[in-house]
């Protein structure tokens, strides 16, 4: 049974931005539960403005609802204000489309996104009233599933969710709703049901997998059944899903509240701290004329007067320039602006910046990553300090003012020339500017700290000492402040609990049910995140919080071996190695590296691959 | 082809306002209708500069989590629409919550419907444990005072002003138990708005629930 409108009303008129919780959004689909089989509470662990900007979310959302027999409905971690109006009206969290709540669904799913969120998740589950570990879950409660970047390492979650799944989800979600329409026909039987979920490719169910405690107190899952696979791989769509041409439009301001379309998934730099780039391969392009048809029916339908062409690197889409192009040419006198989320170092990037922003010119974005150009090879930067001299030049030279620079700390081999090198790079693109422009010229410079992630090639490396870091930032203030030079850098405790839980391990599930317990939530936020919770948490579940961000002996398992991204851990120890001797490995559409990736996935996906439709060479 | 900016036609469109749109604030409003208008293929005159946007005036903003029956927005175009089929135009293109009551051309040169409001009309439902006469008689007592000093408190910041000037005519209506109605007359517009909420508690009136729906704004030509 839905929650009566008038209930929910009451508790809007006590919240900030209540239009979080109403719903009602344009083109919000509303399906008739008795005509449906299935039903999939599609969850985002963080506020609505944030949620609603997920476009993982948007296409599964569509592609559910297309279904005859199934629907999908929203809902997004409440704010503090509103979870304690609900928790005192003991209303539960419902879903935005039907106002039903999370508990009557089949499936509720998250998309796991970022570390400092997880805390929310169980927010979300106990307003829900759902049993917040997967093993006390009842006949009755719904599904508890996730997928997105988080669940390459699942670990950490184990504990609450009932099935991971790992890749990409267009297809596999109706494979997912599928078993559970027919688990329901049968009658519901809930081991039975997830026995069946192991066997659909990509799903993990960790209830099936012992992860008994090793020698050093690490815990490893192991497939407990013969039934199950030793290693879950990740599933990938072929060719990219079509758009979704009607997405919601929401009445209030999210953070990305444009026209967004995907127009490649996957990126061929191979830098080796990034995640994205390793576990989104093989790369894949939408076709322009596929795009600029998208891009006509979203207009027409949403009203938006910008659009957004979503990648890892939007310059490096081989129809760029035509697209960007074409779409100004059909759209630009309608008031129409094209946004690229992404932008390589090169003069190139900056013509196809200043193509699209004819008008205003708010600020151009690179992101070197580091200072030297030593460290730059190690990373697999591909970018020269004359690159980023001759993107500045022509970026100051057409006209902008404002650069803005990202740069990571803490990054492996690094010491304090590295650091001191920043510094001397971003006062000599001010000076340049100063030259070009005069005295307007402002230069923002992110300092975030490096933090080794799951299945890239630094997946071993120690998260660096708090103490190098912050004598590092320091270096770099003293010598790069002043006039023209806007500094901002990341908060340590911050950094250090996404370190910890993006290498976690099983023990970290009730060190995050506690911190929760103790009132951890929003940990993203700033205004929020209290880490003494967290080091109390530890403390309280005798976990050793260092073991979690010093480094890894290679050949070790590790807490995601028995996850596959499709590269082997052979590419990645030896990405690794020419990483430590200095050695660039070129962009891998000019040459291939063996990733694995063919391999691990040719054989499934052999029709797209030979059509050569991913672009390995 | 480039953007319209010279102004040939500006139309007033009254609109209501229900679920879920009553939660959005005057800003959202602005990009919700800006995005309506570019659905239904309007050609909208943009204001010139470097950052065109399409020119529309509202009579006034309606506060966040307030329905309303005639709300006000003046749109300005670069070329003239047929005015008889724009109301459908306009509907088929509005999203849930959001009701086309009329659309009229006006005078260019007319002046902005913001500078002329006057008064709002409204419909206040309080729930609350008091009964229907002791409502009748705080808020007729509260309309003989001659001087209702009232502070009130906005994003912090404590505002003291003259409650009684706001309020034009105040009256019970009608019970439904545990809701009341009550019927308010209040000054709207740049000189100061009246909220019903400061006035329920000037009337020393506390609810558990508020509800408050706008029937009518009053600007100049109208009240001469």
């Amino acid at each position: 049974m839905p929650i009566d409108r008038e209930v929910i009303s009451r508790l809007l008129t006590r919240v900030e931005r209540p239009a979080r919780y109403a719903g009602g959004e344009l083109h919000a689909i509303t399906k008739d539960w008795r005509r449906t089989r299935v039903r999939l509470a599609l969850a985002y662990p963080d506020v609505y403005e944030i949620g609603m900007s997920n476009l993982g979310l948007a296409l599964l959302y569509d592609t559910v609802n297309q279904l005859p027999w199934a629907l999908a409905e929203r809902v997004y971690a409440p704010w503090d204000d509103m979870a304690q109006a609900m928790a005192e009206e003991q209303v539960p969290l419902y879903s935005l489309e039907t106002f039903t709540p999370l508990s009557q669904f089949d499936v509720v799913g998250f998309s796991l996104q970022h570390e400092l969120t997880y805390t929310n998740i169980l927010s979300m589950l106990s307003l829900a009233g759902i049993p917040l570990v997967a093993e006390r879950r009842t006949e009755d409660a719904p599904l508890v599933i996730a997928g997105g970047s988080g669940a390459y390492n699942p670990e950490p979650l184990a504990r609450f969710f009932d099935a991971f799944f790992v890749g990409e989800g267009e297809e596999a979600i109706v494979d997912l709703l599928s078993q559970v329409d027919r688990a329901k026909a049968a009658g519901w039987d809930r081991p039975t049901l997830l026995r069946d979920l192991a066997e659909i490719p990509g799903t993990y169910v960790p209830a099936l997998y012992d992860a008994a405690p090793a020698d050093d107190g690490t815990r490893i899952p192991h497939a407990a059944a013969t039934t199950v696979p030793q290693r879950i791989t990740k599933r990938i769509t072929t060719a990219l899903p079509p758009v979704p041409t009607r997405p919601l439009v929401p009445a209030m301001r999210v953070i990305h509240d444009r026209a967004m379309v995907e127009i490649q998934r996957g990126c061929s730099h191979g830098c080796r701290f990034c995640q994205a780039g390793m576990i989104y391969r093989p790369i894949r392009e939408r076709p322009v004329d596929e795009i600029v048809d998208a891009v006509d029916q979203i207009l027409a339908n949403t009203g938006y007067d910008e659009v957004s062409f979503v990648s890892l690197s939007s310059s490096d889409h081989s129809g760029i320039g035509e697209l960007v192009a074409e779409t100004l040419q059909r759209h630009n006198a309608h008031g129409v602006g094209v946004s690229l989320p992404s932008l390589r170092t090169d003069a190139f990037s900056v013509e196809l910046a200043e193509s699209i922003q004819q008008t205003r010119k708010s600020g151009l974005t690179f992101a070197p990553e580091a200072g030297s150009q030593r460290l730059r090879d190690v990373i697999n930067k591909g970018v020269t300090e004359q690159d980023l001299i001759e993107t500045a030049s022509a970026a100051f030279g057409r006209g902008w003012n404002r650069i803005k620079l990202y740069f990571m700390l803490g990054l492996p081999t690094e010491t304090d020339e590295d650091a001191l090198e920043i510094a001397r790079l971003i006062t000599t693109i001010r000076d340049l500017g100063r030259k070009l422009r005069g005295r307007r010229v402002e230069i923002s410079v992110s300092l975030s700290t490096f933090v080794p992630k799951p299945h890239t090639p630094f997946q071993w490396e120690p998260l660096a000492s708090q103490e190098d870091i912050v004598r590092r930032q320091r270096l770099i203030r003293e010598r790069a402040g002043g006039r023209g030079i806007k500094l901002s850098w990341s908060d340590w405790d911050a950094t250090w609990l996404e370190a910890m839980i993006s290498r976690g391990d099983r023990r970290l599930g009730l060190v995050i049910q506690t911190a929760w317990e103790h009132g951890a939530r929003f940990d993203a936020w700033q205004e929020r995140f209290r880490p003494e919770i967290w080091r109390e948490a530890l403390a309280a579940c005798g976990v050793d919080a260092n073991w979690y961000v010093d480094g890894r002996v290679a050949g070790q398992p590790l807490a995601w071996s028995h996850i596959s991204a499709g590269v082997t851990e052979a590419f990645l120890l030896r990405e690794r190695q020419r990483a430590l001797q200095g050695v660039v490995s070129p962009d891998c559409r000019q040459q291939c590296h063996a990733c694995g990736i063919l391999t691990a996935l040719g054989e499934r996906y052999a029709e797209a691959a030979q059509r050569a439709a991913w672009e390995c060479p | 082809m480039s953007m319209l900016t010279t102004v040939m036609q500006r139309v007033r469109v009254v609109f209501a306002v229900g679920w879920p749109l009553q939660y959005a604030s005057i800003l959202d409003m602005g990009r919700l209708w800006e995005r309506l208008l570019r659905r239904a293929e309007l050609p909208l005159a943009y204001t010139q500069g470097y950052n065109p946007h399409a020119r529309l005036q509202f009579a006034d903003a309606l506060p966040v989590g307030y329905t309303s029956a005639c709300e006000m927005l003046d749109i300005y175009l670069g070329e003239p629409v047929d005015l008889e089929e724009l109301p459908d135009r306009l509907q088929t293109q509005a999203p849930p919550g959001l009701g086309i009551v009329s659309a009229a051309e006006v005078a260019l040169d007319a002046k902005a419907p913001q500078s002329l409001m006057r008064e709002a009309v409204y419909q206040v439902y309080l729930r609350t444990d008091c009964q229907a006469a002791e409502i009748a008689a705080a808020l007729s007592t509260l309309l003989q005072r001659t001087s209702i000093p009232f502070e009130r408190e906005r994003r912090g910041r404590v505002q003291s002003l003259e409650l009684r000037e706001l309020i034009h005519d105040l009256g019970y209506v009608s019970e439904d138990p545990p809701s009341h109605e009550v019927h308010m007359r209040l000054r709207c517009g740049s000189n100061g708005s009246g909220r019903p909420a400061d006035v329920l508690d000037a009337a020393g009136l506390t609810y558990t629930d508020l509800r408050v729906h706008r029937t009518q704004l009053i600007w100049e030509e109208r009240l001469s």
